[in-house]
Formats: structure tokens, C-alpha cells, sequence
């Protein structure tokens, strides 16, 4: 069985080198990323897909990672991970009205390529940056672990709007642990799904985090200047299904 | 097989430990500068923690009174603490009476090992941290410097001061309890010789760095400095000199992060965009700038954003 099956791989190895693009990031990890995350449309490596991060993390708990695509029409979803963590999918961005730009905070295990894969109708364009970290960023506690407040303000959200010259850009904090289950006897618990909305209920975006999104996760988007948006609601729930629901007025 | 695994991974082992052994003579090389006829200082170098530097980019001192040496910070490591005791004995043969460490960053205290057999007095509060940190810390300095750290554990002060001034033999320090920096920085001027330590309140050509930092507090400790009269200001890294300089560049470079850091809050940057924030000309040619720059984006920023966000309805 064992024979048969190595045969299989054999005969499909040689395909499956060529289809995959050489990572000019020269991660051990790319292959398996591939796999994993890419493999069912064209990839290429574009330098329209900015990744906007530190050297090294400051903070392996919390490391600043922006993505900005210029130039790529039709955007399906933007979906970021880091090949080295040990949870690699960070978030999924489908910006449906909103702009090809996202910003906000992970966990970072260890060193690692951050990358931002956006999906359009001629497959992924993927973009990425290596970030260096003392680590231990999925592993430990979150702040609020100890210091034991967050339960009564669990889900609570502070946010704004700001009119910039070439775009509605919005900036808004969930109060969340976004516990990733790694830390010892601590479960999963994590947001799951942040639906941005007009005042009649149609879905302007949505944000999937997944467990290595920081903790009380604040997240920068942006809505062209022509949208109007005299209300944005914030709706969503963590894999607990607590729902957050909040309205910001610009 | 296993075996054979075993017995390849176990000479790979040895041929680490020995390079770890012999390969490199771990010395700092200290050669202290005199200021005055009693006053010494070893300065270290204007870099990052690294392999190569040991951790020797600090500035410590020793003042010799009447009653004994005074040893102010005590460097990143045993080793440099040891290091520091054969230089000073060079200088002179009195005892060691009293170490003082002016706050509770690694580089100021990981040499108090060396000295354990004397008082050891800080702030209550920098006592209080390096008792809280100092774990962690060291995990970071063992990253970053490797073997110079070797049997180096983190000695906390055990005397706390709380006076406005120390006596040690003919000489009156002059005790200056400060914040900003860290919790507690504490800065001496020495009365007899007109040296003022300030410890790391002062940076002089290296980028200051904001780990543990409150920018307003640090902006009204530079002022009292700045009120006092001194004939050196030995700076916690960088060269000493004569005059408010250091203060000065430090201040306005704190002042410059700290309304820059303001106006991005203000304008809804995100905190991976502030990190692409040109840096002025005027410190553009800081040691480290960019780098300590993004990490003061990362100490310093979440406050700022959360101060400009609005309760949702």
C-alpha cells in the first residue's frame, strides 16, 4: 500500500514543483503554506501587495502589520499568515465596498514571513515580509489573563471615523482576549467574525480573525470618499458566540 | 542507528561547548576616564546588546571617597561586574563601600553580583522592578549577548534610599528622585566634585529608548536637570561632557517622538503605518534611530490611539 502510494507522490512531485512559484522570502515553510492555503488557484508573488511591518517585533505579543494593495481590480478576499507560526492563518479581509487595505496587531511565535495572499478572478497575488521575534507571542497568557477585568467589558468597542483626502478611513478596538489555546489551560476563544454594515443591513466588509490577531484587536479600513456612510454598524461573534453589536457615527 | 545519532549529536555537543570555552576571551576591555581627582567613569559603546559588544553599552562610574569607592550602576553582567572591580582596584586599593543603581534596566544592575558583598541601594520602586523584571530580562540579555552573560542572575539592590542625600566619607550626594525613563530614576549630583550622574534621564548622541517610559515625566525631570549647575553630566549611554548639550538633544528628540506619535493617533494612522514616519534630519544620524524609533512606536502608541478612539453606541 505504502509502495503504491509513494509511486502516487512520485509521479505527482514533478508537477507539483513546477506549479509552485520559487518564495523570493526563501521560507523552508512556503511549500506547505502552498498547500494548505493556495493551491487551488494561480499564484504569483506581486509587489502590489505591500506588507507593512517592523524588522523585528518589539512585542511578540503585539506586532504591527498593515497590508495595502495598489493596482489589483476585483478583489475576492485578502487573506494573511505567518508561514513560522504554529497557528499560520491570521485573518481572512473580504473588503467588498472597502478598499484593498487592512491594518492591526498579531502574535508572533517566532521569526517568521508575514504574508497577505489577495484572491482576484486571475488567482492569488501574494505579497509578504519577514519579521524577527524573540517569540513566545502564541503561547502566553493575554494581558487580560491577568489582570482578570475583561469579562465585564468583553465585546465592548471604541471607534471613529476619520474624512481623509482620498478615503473614509475607520479605526475601531473590540474588547477581546483572543485567547489562541496554545497557553496552558487556557481554551480558544477568539473572535470570529466582524461584519461591518450600513444603516440598512447590507454588508459594506467583513473581517474572519483567527487566534493570532492580538488581543482587544484594533483594526484600520477604509471606505472610498464616495460611499456614503452617515452610520457604520459592527456586528460579529467569537467561537463562544458572543455576539458584539456597536454603531459609529463619523 | 540510534546509536549512531547519538554518538555524531554528542561530538557535535563538544565542538560547541569548546568553541564556547576557547574561541573568544570575553573581556570588555574597561578603561576608566577620570573627571575629576576622585571621580571615574567606563564609557560604554553606543550600540544594540549584541554578540560582539557583550552588553557593554552603558556608562558607569566610581567615586572615590574617604570612607571607600562608591560604584554607581554596575553594567549588564557578572562578568562586567567583576571586570569593573579589577579596573577600579587598578585605580586604587580602598574598599568598595557603597553601589547604587540608578534604575532597573539590565544594563544598569546585572553586575551587581560582583558586588554582593556590599550595599547595594536603588529607589524603592527601580527595587520593587528589578525584582518583577528581572527574570525576563535576563531571558532577553542571554538572547542577545549569549555566552558574556555566563552565571549572571539578576541581584535586585537591597537597600532602599529614600533620603535626599547620601553621605559616604567627604563627599555629599546630592539625591534626586525622578521619574520618566523608568519608575524610578534616580539622578546624583555629587556636592564635593560638581559631577552629575544622571543615569539613563540623559542620553548623549544614541537614540534614548522607551521601554518602560512616560514622556511627559521624562520632559519635567530635563527641566529639573537642566536647573542644576554641574561641571560634568555623566549620561546613562553616550560621551560625557561639560555642558547641557546631552539634555538638550534628548529633550528635543522626545519632544519631536512625542508630538509626531500625537498627530498620527490624531490622524487615524494605523500603528504599522507610524512606523514609516521619516525621521527628522536633525536625528537622522542618531545611533539606532530607526530602529529605536519603531520600537518606541510599539511602547508608546497603544496609549495614544485609545486616547483618540470614541465609546461606540
Amino acid at each position: 500500500m505504502w509502495r503504491i502510494y509513494r509511486l502516487g507522490l512520485m509521479a505527482l512531485l514533478p508537477m507539483n514543483v513546477l506549479a509552485i512559484p520559487v518564495d523570493p522570502l526563501n521560507s523552508v515553510q512556503w511549500t506547505t503554506m502552498y498547500n494548505r492555503f493556495l493551491k487551488d488557484y494561480p499564484v504569483q508573488f506581486d509587489s502590489r501587495v505591500q506588507v507593512l511591518a517592523p524588522e523585528q517585533a518589539e512585542n511578540s505579543m503585539q506586532v504591527p502589520l498593515a497590508v495595502k494593495v495598489e493596482g489589483l481590480q476585483t478583489i475576492e478576499e485578502i487573506l494573511i499568515f505567518a508561514d513560522f507560526n504554529p497557528l499560520p492563518k491570521v485573518l481572512t479581509f473580504y473588503p467588498q465596498q472597502a478598499l484593498p487595505f487592512i491594518g492591526f496587531r498579531i502574535k508572533l511565535q517566532q521569526a517568521s514571513p508575514i504574508r497577505a495572499a489577495v484572491r482576484t478572478a486571475d488567482g492569488w497575488h501574494v505579497g509578504g515580509k519577514w519579521v524577527d521575534a524573540a517569540g513566545g507571542g502564541c503561547t502566553l497568557p493575554s494581558a487580560a489573563r491577568n489582570s482578570g477585568v475583561w469579562e465585564s467589558q468583553l465585546g465592548q468597542v471604541q471607534g471613529r471615523i476619520w474624512q481623509q483626502p482620498s478615503a473614509q478611513r475607520v479605526r475601531f478596538r473590540v474588547i477581546h482576549p483572543m485567547d489562541t489555546g496554545l497557553a496552558s489551560g487556557i481554551p480558544k476563544f477568539h473572535l470570529e467574525e466582524i461584519n461591518l454594515q450600513d444603516a440598512t443591513g447590507k454588508t459594506l466588509a467583513q473581517i474572519k480573525p483567527a487566534e493570532p490577531v492580538s488581543e482587544n484587536p484594533i483594526f484600520s479600513i477604509e471606505f472610498p470618499k464616495n460611499l456614503p456612510l452617515p452610520t457604520l454598524h459592527i456586528s460579529g461573534r467569537d467561537n463562544n458566540a458572543n455576539k458584539i453589536k456597536a454603531e459609529l457615527i463619523p | 542507528m540510534k546509536l549512531f545519532w547519538l554518538f555524531v549529536s554528542s561530538c557535535c555537543c563538544l565542538v560547541f561547548l569548546s568553541l564556547g570555552v576557547d574561541a573568544v576571551e570575553l573581556n570588555y576591555q574597561l578603561v576608566p576616564r577620570q573627571l575629576s581627582s576622585d571621580t571615574y567613569v567606563f564609557v560604554g559603546k553606543t550600540e544594540d546588546f549584541s554578540f560582539e559588544n557583550g552588553g557593554n553599552i552603558v556608562n558607569t562610574a566610581f567615586v572615590m571617597t574617604s570612607a571607600g569607592v562608591v560604584v554607581i550602576d554596575t553594567g549588564s553582567s557578572l562578568r562586567y561586574g567583576e571586570q569593573m572591580r579589577q579596573a577600579i582596584a587598578k585605580i586604587t586599593d580602598k574598599p568598595i563601600v557603597q553601589v547604587i543603581n540608578t534604575h532597573h534596566h539590565p544594563d544598569h544592575f546585572f553586575g551587581n553580583q560582583a558586588f554582593k558583598d556590599v550595599k547595594i541601594a536603588a529607589l524603592p520602586t527601580a527595587i520593587e522592578d528589578m525584582e518583577r523584571e528581572g527574570g525576563a530580562f535576563s531571558d532577553n540579555m542571554y538572547r542577545m549577548t549569549g555566552d558574556w552573560m555566563r552565571g549572571t542572575e539578576p541581584l535586585a539592590a537591597t537597600e532602599k534610599l529614600t533620603a535626599d542625600s547620601l553621605n559616604v566619607g567627604d563627599h555629599k550626594f546630592k539625591l534626586l528622585v525622578l521619574q520618566g525613563h523608568s519608575h524610578a530614576d534616580l539622578a546624583l549630583l555629587d556636592e564635593k566634585t560638581g559631577v552629575l550622574f544622571a543615569g539613563d534621564l540623559v542620553f548623549y548622541n544614541r537614540t534614548p529608548t522607551t521601554p518602560h517610559a512616560d514622556i511627559a515625566k521624562w520632559l519635567d525631570a530635563l527641566k529639573q536637570l537642566e536647573q542644576l549647575k554641574f561641571t560634568y553630566l555623566v549620561v546613562g549611554h553616550g560621551e560625557v561632557l561639560q555642558d547641557k548639550r546631552a539634555i538638550v538633544q534628548t529633550r528635543e528628540y522626545l519632544q519631536w517622538l512625542d508630538q509626531s506619535l500625537k498627530a498620527s493617533a490624531e490622524s487615524g494612522k494605523d500603528m504599522a503605518e507610524v512606523l514609516q514616519t521619516p525621521i527628522p534630519e536633525k536625528f537622522a544620524k542618531m545611533p539606532l534611530v530607526n530602529f529605536e524609533f519603531s520600537r518606541s512606536v510599539v511602547h508608546l502608541y497603544p496609549a495614544l490611539e485609545l486616547a483618540v478612539l470614541k465609546p461606540a453606541s
